[in-house]
Formats: structure tokens, sequence, C-alpha cells
């Protein structure tokens, strides 16, 4: 079956841009945390958005997801994003916690 | 079944795929987001264990965080071989797709090799799944990290076995049991590859049913779907290796 991924331009060089984007990413991160710039939360916060960076590149160009149609890419992302960002619900306890002590 | 479908009237079998692509991809993406799940609840739950806890843990010294950088440029470096194998399929190219899957898993291994090395040293200076030397008050940094991490390094296991299956198909099954072969005698009892490797036994009795009752050529659409599962195993690395290594850095001492 030809399917839409097949068809979109099979140029090489772009993973390479894209490897090359994530390895970057990576050393990033790895200052970031080794110099301690910020306070925990923080720090979790700033990694975590590096990781969608990086998630996003991945998905959209390792594995195709940008050449798919637009039905597959929202279906898929939207209904897992939905269920990831529920379980945050949990970091309010989390942050209870941490400023209130166990009680 | 088709032929059935046809006789009663059922034109909208043969419709066409509201997504535009072959049923296997759906199926392997819709794995996947199952996948991301299972992951996401693990991630979420050692992060809430990570926020609520100002003692939480840091072991990782500059060793073990160069060690898992280097395993993070594996990944990412297996996933661009992984990629390039995915064009070399399209292009009807059976050589390079096979050298670029077998550098895939190449690169895999590495990470898993280096990620039971990382394992065998934590579990040395003293940590379990229910204790650890540096923050008693903490047991539950040891229960989190080996089921997050063991649970991702079992997925690239796995990843490993489905690309060996793929690329070299029945002359696979020979290679996996001579590696399980070599690592368990190979290491002593109480190595965490002695146990680890039985998992490539399971492996290799699963992929033996699977390529004696099924067995076909496997085509670029196969190694596309091999690819994506590859991909994900690499993903969800890019939020543990923050997550679990870098949140816990020991900068001093």
């Amino acid at each position: 079956m030809h399917t839409a991924a097949d068809t979109h331009d099979e140029g090489k060089g772009q993973y390479f841009w894209v490897w090359g984007a994530l390895l970057l990413l990576t050393a990033v991160e790895v200052v970031l945390a080794y110099r301690q710039v910020f306070q925990p939360v923080q720090m979790l916060e700033a990694l975590m958005i590096l990781s969608i960076i990086k998630s996003a590149l991945i998905i959209g160009w390792f594995m195709h997801l940008k050449y798919e149609i637009a039905a597959m890419k929202w279906v898929m992302m939207v209904a897992v994003s939905i269920c990831l960002c529920l379980m945050c619900v949990f970091f309010a306890d989390a942050f209870r916690i941490i400023h209130l002590g166990v009680k | 079944m088709a032929d059935i479908a046809v006789q009663h009237g059922m034109a909208g079998a043969y419709e066409p795929s509201l997504f535009g692509t072959y049923s296997k991809k759906i199926g392997m993406w819709l794995f996947l987001l199952s996948d991301t799940l299972t992951f996401g609840a693990l991630l979420f739950a050692y992060s809430y264990g990570r926020i609520s806890n100002p003692d939480w843990p840091t072991p990782f010294h500059k060793e073990s965080i160069v060690n898992a950088t280097i395993m993070t440029g594996c990944l990412l470096s297996s996933s661009l071989t992984m990629v390039l194998g995915v064009l070399a399929a399209r292009r009807g190219d059976r050589a390079w797709t096979r050298n670029w899957v077998l550098f895939t898993m190449l690169f895999g291994s590495a990470f898993v090799v280096l990620h039971g090395m990382e394992w065998s040293k934590l579990i040395e200076e003293g940590m379990t799944p229910f204790k650890n030397p540096w923050a008693a008050n903490v047991p539950q940094f040891g229960g989190t990290f080996f089921t997050l991490t063991g649970m991702h390094m079992l997925h690239v296991t796995i990843g490993v076995i489905y690309l060996g299956v793929i690329a070299l198909r029945k002359a696979f099954l020979p290679i996996l049991l001579a590696i399980w072969a070599i690592v368990f005698f190979a290491t002593p009892a109480d190595n965490v590859f002695h146990t680890g490797v039985h998992v490539l036994l399971v492996g290799l009795v699963v992929a033996a049913v699977i390529l004696f009752l099924k067995p076909k050529d496997y085509d670029a659409h196969d190694v596309e779907i091999s690819g994506l599962y590859w991909h994900f195993v690499d993903l969800v690395w890019m939020f543990i290796f923050p997550l679990v290594y870098l949140m816990s850095t020991r900068v001093q001492g």
C-alpha cells in the first residue's frame, strides 16, 4: 500500500540535522543539571521542556509522523497528550507534601 | 472472512483507512500509545516522589552522568541508523537495510551493557529496590529507579531481538542462543547480567515460535514498524535520562 509517509522527500540530510539537534539538546540538559542552574522544581520544568522538544523531533522526523495525514497526527497526539496531562493531577499532592508535610 | 463480508453486502469493509496508511503501522502506533501510558505512569510516580521528598538521594556523580550521557548518545545514534535502514528498505536496498539495522542493534546492545554496568555499580554500593545507602528515609528511590529503568532496559532488549528477527530471520536464533550461553556461563551468579540474560532466552523461544509458525520475508513495511518501536524506546529514554539521572546529580563529593 502506498501511504502518505512514503511519498515525502527522502533526503537523508534532514535526519542528520535532527540527530545533531538531539545531541545538542542533550548536551544543554547535562550542562544545566551539572551546573545546578535552577532549583529542583524549576530544573524539572526546564528539563521536561527540553525533553518535549526532543520528543517532537523524534516523533516528527524519525517516526515520520510529520509526513502522515492530519487525522493520524491529531488522533494519536491529542489522545496521548490528554491522558498524560490527566496524570498531572497528582502533582498538586506532591507540592502539598513538600510545603505542608505529611498530615 | 473478507469474502463473507462482500456476500453480505458490507461494502464498508473495504473503505480506505481513516489514517491513510496500512493496518500494521496503525496497530504499532496504538500499541506505542498504550505503552506511553505505562511509562507515563512510571515517570509520573517517580516525579511525584522526587518533588515531594526534599531528601531525595543524589547518587549520580560525574562518572555516572558521563556513562548515562554516552548511553543517550548510543540511543540517539541508533535512531539515526534505524531511520537510514527504513530509507534503504524503501529503496529496496536489502543489503544496506540489513547493515543499518545491525548497526542499530549494536548501539542498542551497547546501551544495555552500559546500563547493566551502572546497575551493578549501584547494587555494589548497597542499593536495592527497598533501600539505598544515601537516604534511609527515602526507601522508594531504589524501587522506582529499578522499576523505571528496568522496564526501559527490557524494552530495549526486546527491541534488539525484534530487529534481529527482522534483519536476520532464522539465522538470528543460533546467535541469540550463543550470546545467552556465553553471558550466562561467563558471569558470576551474583552478576546483573547473569540473571538479566534470561530475557534473551525467553526472546529466543518467542522469536522461534514466530519464525517457524509464520515464516516470511520481512518487507519495507515490517522494517518501518520495527523502526517505530525502536524510536519509541529512544523517546522514552529522553524523559528517563533527565528525570532520573540529571535530577539526581551529585556535584560535590
